[in-house]
């Protein structure tokens, strides 16, 4: 793979001696492991790609004696299916960065929020957490893990929302601040971390994160978890190095007519094909939680425009009104331009409504629901209006 | 409709009567029953010493917690971009065909409801739907066919 520009890595999903990885961080203070996750560079691999030692420190630096980590198993985002795998897989590693995680910031109990959708895994988890619980005891580790479901709310993958769920209310996000470092769940602090940066956690204490940089580039260490679907004859789960080109990705994954890649799924961008080449996959270009849709040219821009619109209209929390009302204009307006009720110059319109749902919306939703719409209606205008 | 019975006394129980309790007591009665009937509302109110419609507004604001009337067997199929590419329509046209009924409805004998509902997280296997909590992917006309009609012989 290495000549098309990509690097395999096997990271999230190689095999490891998980008592040896608990015993090593067990033995390490609170300020050396939250040094390590410094000292990496890893970012959240949820999306929203937060400093993952800074949370930490954050959440460590508080003197209630009450926090808590969450692992954040809520994978909503369409193209994302990551998260399922790792848990289905390694969901030792989960729970073990769940409990490294807990030795950095202080806290004894965490909870995994997992999406209703995999609630079938959980007759399996249950018996990966009962051996997990008996071997981090034997070593002397004070950290116990609980599981609560999801009910089919994507919005309940926002932190705030997620918390909302935990206490037995309604996912709507909170205000912020105070971030969830200082009021989380049950207003105690907080750290949330993704499924997957969890493991990468307890692999940066298992190698070290010199090894952890070793990949990447500056502003996106390491490697993560590609979710890639559409059309490509390689559907599926891959671990990649980061840092490379949407080029250098469709080269790999394409179908030899690639039209446009969705990075980070329907809260992401859409990159089209003269742009392949000059845009980068990270925190630097576009960034992602994971989500990687290929559409080649016999597909309509505008159904998927549509499809997403419609996605973010019903599962908008209908909390604030520029979400709320803003998700079903977007979505009335492109129906409008496509049957000729409306003029192509009304586009305008409708992107000055998407910024201002960037600018007003009261959480990541809201605000990103203009990412993919100002993408792809930048990018295949003609799609939509013709 | 069904007997809500001593369920929730034994759920509360289980889980506890602080607010954080709710949504497992009511994810357990759905998984029983499939829907929450508003008895079993007003009975989990009672329970757990908050206002009915506290827990209503709890339970509507998540799409698997249903409070209208759903089959043994709820059908959820997924209409998000990858599943709608890769053929979710004809799994869609096939479903109705063999249960006789429209999304959003429920079989007179009440064994299935047919929804749509969005990415469940199998893109890279398309088309995919939920039955219950058990996910089928990679789907086509004749494997439906014969997944429906081994629910049908349960």
């Amino acid at each position: 793979m290495e000549n098309k520009g990509l690097t395999k890595v096997d990271l999230i999903f190689e095999k490891i001696d998980s008592k040896k990885v608990m015993v090593k961080a067990f033995a390490m203070s609170s300020a050396e492991i939250i040094q390590s996750m410094l000292d990496s560079g890893l970012k959240g691999r949820g999306g929203a790609g937060f400093p993952t030692g800074l949370k930490w420190k954050y959440t460590a630096a508080e003197k209630n004696p009450d926090k808590y980590i969450v692992c954040n198993a809520d994978e909503g985002e369409p193209g994302t299916f990551k998260d399922r795998e790792i848990l289905d897989r390694v969901s030792n590693k989960v729970h073990g960065g769940m409990a490294i995680a807990g030795k950095a910031i202080g806290a004894k109990k965490g909870f995994v929020y997992l999406r209703g959708e995999y609630r079938y895994l959980l007759p399996k988890l249950m018996i990966e957490l009962d051996s997990f619980h008996k071997m981090i005891h034997e070593i002397g580790f004070d950290f116990s893990i609980e599981y609560r479901m999801g009910s089919g709310a994507y919005i309940c993958g926002e932190e705030s929302a997620l918390f909302e769920s935990i206490e037995g209310k309604r996912g709507e996000p909170r205000n912020k601040p105070p971030y969830p470092t200082t009021s989380g769940v049950f207003e105690k602090p907080t750290s949330i971390n993704n499924v997957e940066t969890l493991v990468t956690a307890m692999m940066i204490i298992h190698h070290g994160a010199q090894n952890f940089i070793q990949y990447g580039t500056k502003d996106s260490r390491g490697s993560k978890v590609f979710s890639v679907s559409g059309d490509t004859p390689t559907p599926g789960i891959f671990e990649l190095a980061l840092g490379m080109t949407v080029q250098q990705f469709v080269n790999e994954f394409g179908d030899g007519d690639t039209k446009a890649v969705q990075v980070g799924g329907a809260s992401g961008f859409c990159v089209p094909r003269k742009k392949f080449a000059e845009t980068i996959i990270g925190f630097e270009g576009v960034p992602t939680g994971g989500s990687m849709k290929l559409f080649n040219s016999s597909r309509s821009m505008y159904n998927v425009l549509h499809n997403y619109l419609d996605f973010f209209t019903e599962e908008s929390c209908g909390q604030c009104t520029p979400c709320r009302v803003g998700c079903q204009q977007l979505l009335k307006g492109v129906e409008k331009v496509k049957k000729g009720e409306a003029k192509s110059t009304y586009l305008t319109e409708l992107v000055k409504l998407a910024d201002t749902m960037k600018i007003a919306a009261k959480c990541g939703l809201g605000q990103s629901v203009g990412n993919a719409f100002k993408s792809i209606v930048g990018n295949f205008k003609e799609e939509i209006i013709y | 409709m069904y007997q809500i019975g001593n369920l929730v006394k034994e759920l509360s129980d289980k889980h506890g009567h602080a607010r954080e309790s709710l949504m497992p007591i009511l994810q357990a009665i759905v998984q029983k029953h499939n829907y929450l009937t508003d008895e079993a509302m007003v009975e989990v109110a009672r329970e757990l010493d908050i206002s009915a419609a506290e827990v209503y507004g709890t339970a509507s604001f998540y799409t698997f917690l249903d409070t209208q009337m759903k089959g043994k067997y709820v059908i959820r199929v997924c209409k998000t971009i990858t599943c709608s590419m890769k053929g979710k329509g004809d799994i869609i046209q096939t479903l109705e065909e063999i249960l006789k009924i429209k999304v959003g409805e429920t079989t007179t004998d009440r064994q299935f409801s047919l929804i749509e509902t969005n990415c469940i997280g199998w893109c890279h296997k398309a088309p995919a739907i939920l039955i219950n909590e058990m996910p089928y992917t990679e789907l086509t006309p004749e494997k439906v066919n014969e997944i429906i009609k081994d629910y049908m012989h349960k």
